[in-house]
C-alpha cells in the first residue's frame, strides 16, 4: 500500500517589508516520516514552521494538509485538524504545576462545549495525565511549579502538551536547544519513541547534527529562505552545499 | 458543572459566612451596621466579577458601567413595566448587564493591560454622560426605587437582606464551579501564556469574552441589589468613574486569593468609609487612601492573605 502524502507546500513564500524570509518552498511529507530541518540562524526554518502551524500567514504559495488547503489557517484551527507544535522557547504555563499544565492541555484536547464547564480534576483525566507524565519521564516533577524546572524538563512538558491532542503531524522547533548535553539524547529518545509508537509524522528543527543523524529519515537543509537539499541524512550531511552553507 | 460542589470547603465556609453576616445584620447589630453588611454583600458581587477578570490580568477601570446598568435596569423595569418583584428585578439586572457585556465584549476581548482598563473606563463614562443628560431617567437626580416585593408581598428590609444573602450564596456556587472547571482554569493559563492556549486549540478571545460576560452579570446583579437596598439610583453613585475606582480599590484591598475575599473586603470597606466619614468628614478620603497604602505595603496579597496565614483553608485557591 502506498504511503499517503500528509503535507505538501507549493511555492511557499514569506517576506517581511520586502525582505524575503522564505522563498519557493516546495515539499512533500509522507505519513509517519521523521524529518530534520537544518540551517544556520536566519535561514528560514522557524518561519517555515510558523507558516505551517498558522503563526505566520504566507505571502504567497499554498500549504496542503491531507489534501486540504490550510494556507493562512489560525493556530487553534491547525491544532484542531491535527497540526501541532512545540516551541524553541518552551511555551508552558510558568506559574502552574507540571500536572496542571498537562491537565489543561488534556481537557482542551478531550473536551468540548459544555464539557469544559466540568471540574478539571476529573479522575479519569488525572489517571491518563499521570500515564503521559510517566511516559515523558516527568512524573516525579508533577507537583513542581514549572518556573522551577530545568530547560530540559520544560521542553519535555512543552512537547507532551502538544502531543496530548493526538496530532497527525508534529513540528518541534529546536527540541534540544538550551538543554544540557546529558539531557538531550534522553529527551529525544523519549519523544521519538513515543511519537513513533503513535505513528505521528514529525518535522523538527535542529542544530545538533548528532541528533539529526540519529533520529531522522530525511533532512531538509535551509539557506537564505530556500531548501538547498532534501535527502536522507547520510547523503544530506555530505552534500557540498550543506557543508558549505549549513555545517560550515 | 455543579457536581459535588456543596461538599467543597470554600462553599461550605462561604455559606457559613453569609449566614453569620445575615443573622448578625438582622437580629443583633444596629441598623447602620446592618446596612453596611447588606451593602457590603451587594457590592461584593461586583468585586467578585472584577476579581474573576483580574485573574486573567485584566483590570477594568469601568466596571461601574455594569453596576450602574443593572441598577438602572431595575429602575426602568419598575417605571415602564411596574416590576417590583425582587426575583424579577435581579434577573433583569443580571440579564441587562450580561447583554451589554456580551456586546461590548466583542470589542474589549481584543485589548489587554492599560488599553483594556481605559477602554472600560471610556464606556462607563459614555453611559454616565447619557444618564446624566437623560431627563426621562431623572438626569443627575436619578430615580427612586419602590420597596421590593416577593410573590406580591412587600419584602421589608430584613427580607431583602435574606434575599441578598441567597443571591450571594448562589453567586459563590456559580463562581466556584466556573473557576474549578477547565474553562475557569484557562483564567490563569491565559495570564501565563496566550500563545500556548491558542495552540492547545482554544480561542483566547472567546475565553476572555465568556469571562467578561460573567463578570458583567455579577456587577449587574450587584447594581440591581444595591438599587433595591438603597431605594434610589443616580449616575453619581452608580456609574461615575469614582464608583469603578472603589470597586478596584476593594479588589486590591480584598486580594485575589479566594472567592470569599471580595465580600470580606467589601464589608470592610463599608465600615472604613463609615468610620472615616464619621470621625474625619473633611479628610475621609485621606483615611481610605492611607488604608489602601497600608494594605499594599504590609499585606500585598490583600486582606485575604491575612486569613490565609491564620485559617485552615490556607492552600485552597478557588
Amino acid at each position: 500500500m502506498a504511503i499517503k502524502e500528509i503535507l505538501k507546500t507549493s511555492n511557499l513564500q514569506k517576506s517581511f517589508s520586502g525582505i524575503i524570509a522564505a522563498e519557493d518552498i516546495n515539499i512533500s511529507v509522507k505519513e509517519g516520516e521523521i524529518i530534520g530541518i537544518i540551517g544556520a540562524n536566519g535561514a528560514g526554518k522557524t518561519v517555515f514552521v510558523n507558516m505551517i502551524t498558522g503563526y505566520l500567514k504566507p505571502t504567497s504559495g499554498t500549504i496542503e494538509f491531507n489534501g486540504s488547503d490550510i494556507t493562512g489557517i489560525k493556530p487553534r484551527e491547525a491544532t484542531h485538524i491535527g497540526v501541532c507544535r512545540s516551541f524553541q522557547v518552551s511555551q508552558v504555563f510558568m506559574s502552574m504545576t507540571v500536572k496542571q499544565n498537562l491537565m489543561i492541555a488534556m481537557s482542551l484536547a478531550k473536551k468540548s462545549g459544555s464539557q469544559l464547564l466540568n471540574p478539571i480534576d476529573d479522575e479519569n483525566l488525572s489517571k491518563e495525565c499521570d500515564k503521559i507524565l510517566k511516559q515523558y519521564n516527568i512524573i516525579t516533577q508533577k507537583d513542581l511549579i514549572v518556573s522551577t524546572l530545568s530547560q530540559g524538563m520544560r521542553k519535555l512538558l512543552d512537547i507532551a502538551m502538544a502531543v496530548v491532542g493526538e496530532p497527525k503531524i508534529l513540528l518541534l522547533d529546536e527540541p534540544t536547544s538550551g538543554v544540557s548535553v546529558e539531557e538531550k539524547f534522553g529527551i529525544m529518545d523519549i519523544v521519538i519513541s513515543a511519537l513513533k509508537k503513535s505513528g505521528t509524522t514529525v518535522l523538527f528543527v535542529e542544530h545538533d547534527m548528532e541528533i539529526v543523524e540519529r533520529y531522522v529519515d530525511r533532512v531538509m537543509a535551509f539557506y537564505q529562505g530556500q531548501i538547498i537539499c532534501d535527502a536522507p541524512p547520510k547523503q544530506a550531511l555530505k552534500d557540498k552545499k550543506v557543508i558549505q552553507y549549513v555545517l560550515g | 458543572m455543579f457536581k459535588g460542589i456543596l461538599k467543597e470547603q470554600t462553599i461550605q465556609v462561604g455559606i457559613g459566612f453569609v449566614f453569620i453576616v445575615v443573622l448578625l445584620g438582622t437580629f443583633i447589630l444596629p441598623e447602620w451596621m446592618s446596612n453596611n453588611f447588606m451593602y457590603g454583600l451587594s457590592r461584593g458581587l461586583a468585586v467578585l466579577g472584577l476579581m474573576i477578570l483580574w485573574r486573567t490580568n485584566l483590570v477594568s477601570f469601568g466596571h461601574a458601567l455594569y453596576y450602574g446598568f443593572g441598577a438602572y435596569a431595575v429602575a426602568m423595569a419598575q417605571k415602564y413595566l411596574g416590576v417590583t418583584d425582587v426575583f424579577l428585578r435581579i434577573i433583569i439586572a443580571i440579564a441587562a448587564a450580561g447583554l451589554l457585556g456580551f456586546v461590548l465584549g466583542f470589542i474589549l476581548r481584543r485589548y489587554r493591560e492599560i488599553f483594556f482598563a481605559m477602554l472600560s473606563l471610556a464606556f462607563s463614562m459614555v453611559l454616565y454622560g447619557l444618564l446624566a443628560k437623560a431627563e426621562f431617567l431623572g438626569s443627575t437626580d436619578g430615580m427612586s426605587i419602590s420597596p421590593s416585593t416577593m410573590f406580591g408581598f412587600e419584602l421589608g428590609r430584613f427580607g431583602l437582606f435574606y434575599f441578598i444573602g441567597f443571591v450571594v450564596i448562589l453567586s459563590l456556587i456559580f463562581a466556584h464551579a466556573y473557576l474549578r472547571s477547565s474553562l475557569g482554569h484557562l483564567t490563569t493559563a491565559i495570564m501565563d501564556n496566550e500563545i500556548r492556549v491558542e495552540y492547545l486549540g482554544y480561542s483566547v478571545e472567546k475565553a476572555i469574552h465568556i469571562k467578561y460576560v460573567i463578570s458583567a452579570c455579577l456587577a449587574g446583579g450587584a447594581g440591581g441589589l444595591m438599587a433595591a437596598a438603597l431605594g434610589q439610583v443616580d449616575p453619581d453613585s452608580m456609574v461615575l468613574w469614582s464608583v469603578s475606582g472603589e470597586l478596584v480599590f476593594v479588589t486590591i484591598m480584598a486580594g485575589l486569593g479566594n472567592i470569599l475575599a471580595p465580600f470580606v473586603g467589601a464589608i470592610f470597606f463599608e465600615f472604613i468609609r463609615t468610620y472615616a466619614y464619621e470621625f474625619a468628614p473633611q479628610a475621609w478620603q485621606m483615611i481610605i487612601g492611607g488604608t489602601l497604602l497600608a494594605i499594599i505595603f504590609f499585606l500585598p496579597g490583600g486582606l485575604w492573605s491575612l486569613f490565609q496565614k491564620i485559617n485552615p483553608f490556607k492552600k485552597e485557591k478557588k
